[in-house]
């Protein structure tokens, strides 16, 4: 997948959990949680969702590399150049 | 011919409003089975059947509000085979249809005691009938009901055939709303208000009823941390386990080992919990809070406890309740630390006798054997009943947390 592709699929997954944001005023470099609200429930069902959409395994110990928009993105594809 | 009554779903409802029934007189009813869908105020909740039988007669037509404990149906128990000489199978009848006028909306303060206006109006000449539920999430979605098949008992339009309709409509432009529709904002908004006066009811009631007392707790997580790790590394994504789990089951076991806190206040006297049913309070995104239960945590493992309450925390955001998921709770557990909250002062949710508050998980200086180190610290609170257990009990209870979470392999 592409960048714009997985950013794209890591929105829907967002729209998932936290379904009454306006992600299109989602700021790319401020974190997720504080922007959307969401808590630890949230953020597991939303990697979940993320995981299912893109096949990229993410392990527990990369979970605070991942706050902002931009770093899960850059994270996907690098994972996915990868696999 | 026992009577089925409108339960009590939660401690803070009075009264309750008859949305949809799930079953017509005649149906067989099996244990557990969804009857009927009620409105809380605070939600839409399914209430399950705790018996096998029949359903002899509806006593309460949708759309009608009664009282907690009165009775809304009549169950023939006892047969396993439908009964010769059923009754008669007289349909409901439907609500009559709205007043062709704008309805007046309620002071947002003023309880709900008659069944809300239906607010899809049909063309004249053509009787709808849907359940009170399908003609306000139709008004709720702009889904015009005259367009919409029904496939419930009778023909009735479904909340199911509502959501389907709404479905198939979202390519084409949405209609002119009508100038007598509220609009969605609005019909949250009120939704919103008799959510907060039902929480307002019962805290007034802890603070008034409850002489409660406080306590806090610091604990130290390393251990408890780094075997959940361990345990997550092995697990796919979505069967790892949030360190809230550890937080239940060690309270669950504290309340086994301390039962003073584990239980309710009523008439006079301590009543002590049958098993520990913990209730976990959960935001709704669109402002509020629940407190759906966890039964029997104390006996659930971790990854069991776990599922359970994420599934749990998603039937409550989504509006999916049942009557088992909110009838029962012998103590509360809040945890605010996802919202950097450091300590909770909770307010026990009566008639219960205690509340567990867990703030945030936070690198802390520790000093333990002698040495000072930084260790992830979470602080657990306890609000406790006075009547009910001393705070000499109420600190133990504390301590056996504490302790139980520095053995996490034995939660």
């Amino acid at each position: 997948m592409t960048r714009d592709e997985l950013r794209e699929q890591v929105l829907q997954a967002l729209a998932g959990v936290a379904p009454e944001a306006d992600l299109g005023a989602l700021r790319g470099n401020v974190a997720l949680r504080d922007q959307l609200d969401l808590d630890s429930m949230d953020f597991l069902n939303f990697l979940v969702a993320v995981h299912q959409r893109t096949g990229v395994e993410i392990p527990e110990a990369d979970y605070g590399k991942l706050a902002t928009l931009d770093q899960l993105v850059a994270y996907l594809l690098r994972a996915s150049a990868a696999g | 011919m026992p009577d089925f009554l409108m339960p009590s779903l939660g401690a803070d409802m009075e009264q309750g409003t008859i949305l949809e029934w799930r079953k017509r007189p005649g149906d067989r009813i099996e244990r557990g089975e969804i009857v009927v869908l009620v409105d809380t105020d605070k939600a839409e909740i399914e209430v399950e059947s705790f018996g096998a039988g029949w359903l002899d007669e509806v006593l309460v037509r949708e759309g009608d509000t009664v009282p907690v404990g009165a009775a809304i149906a009549r169950i023939r128990t006892g047969e396993t085979e439908r009964p010769a000489a059923a009754p008669v199978q007289k349909p409901i009848a439907p609500p009559p249809p709205p007043p062709p006028r704008a309805p007046v909306p309620a002071p947002p303060t003023a309880p709900r005691v008659a069944p809300p206006p239906a607010r899809a109006v049909p063309p004249a000449g053509v009787r709808i009938h849907a359940s009170p539920l399908a003609r306000r999430l139709a008004a709720d979605l702009g889904v015009d009901l005259a367009a919409v098949r029904g496939t419930g008992p009778e023909g009735a339009i479904t909340r199911e055939d509502v959501e389907r309709g709404a479905t198939q409509r979202a390519a084409a432009p949405p209609p002119a709303p009508s100038p007598a529709a509220p609009s969605p904002r609005a019909a949250r908004a009120d939704k919103q208000s008799a959510m907060r006066s039902a929480i307002a009811a019962a805290m007034e009631r802890a603070h008034r009823e409850i002489p409660q007392y406080y306590l806090a707790t610091r604990v130290e997580l390393s251990r408890p941390l780094a075997w959940l790790a361990e345990q997550n590394a092995s697990r796919p994504l979505a069967e790892r386990v949030l360190p809230v789990a550890l937080f239940l089951k060690a309270v669950a076991k504290a309340a086994v080992e301390v039962p003073e806190v584990n239980g309710f206040w009523r008439d006079g006297a301590f009543v002590p919990g049958e098993g520990v049913h913990v209730g976990v309070v959960v935001s709704l995104r669109q402002g509020g809070i629940l407190a759906p239960i966890l039964h029997d945590v104390a006996r659930s493992s971790l990854p069991t406890l776990f599922a359970e309450f994420r599934e749990l925390v998603g039937r409550a955001r989504a509006g999916k309740l049942r009557s088992s998921d909110v009838s029962g709770g012998t103590i509360t557990v809040t945890n605010l630390g996802d919202q950097g909250v450091e300590t909770v002062f909770g307010v026990i949710m009566p008639p219960q006798v205690a509340l567990v508050g867990f703030g945030r998980i936070t690198d802390q200086p520790f000093a333990e054997h002698g040495l000072l180190g930084v260790k992830p610290v979470v602080e657990v609170t306890l609000t406790a009943d006075h009547r009910a257990s001393d705070g000499h009990r109420g600190g133990r209870f504390l301590a056996a947390i504490a302790r139980l979470l520095q053995e996490p392999e034995s939660l």
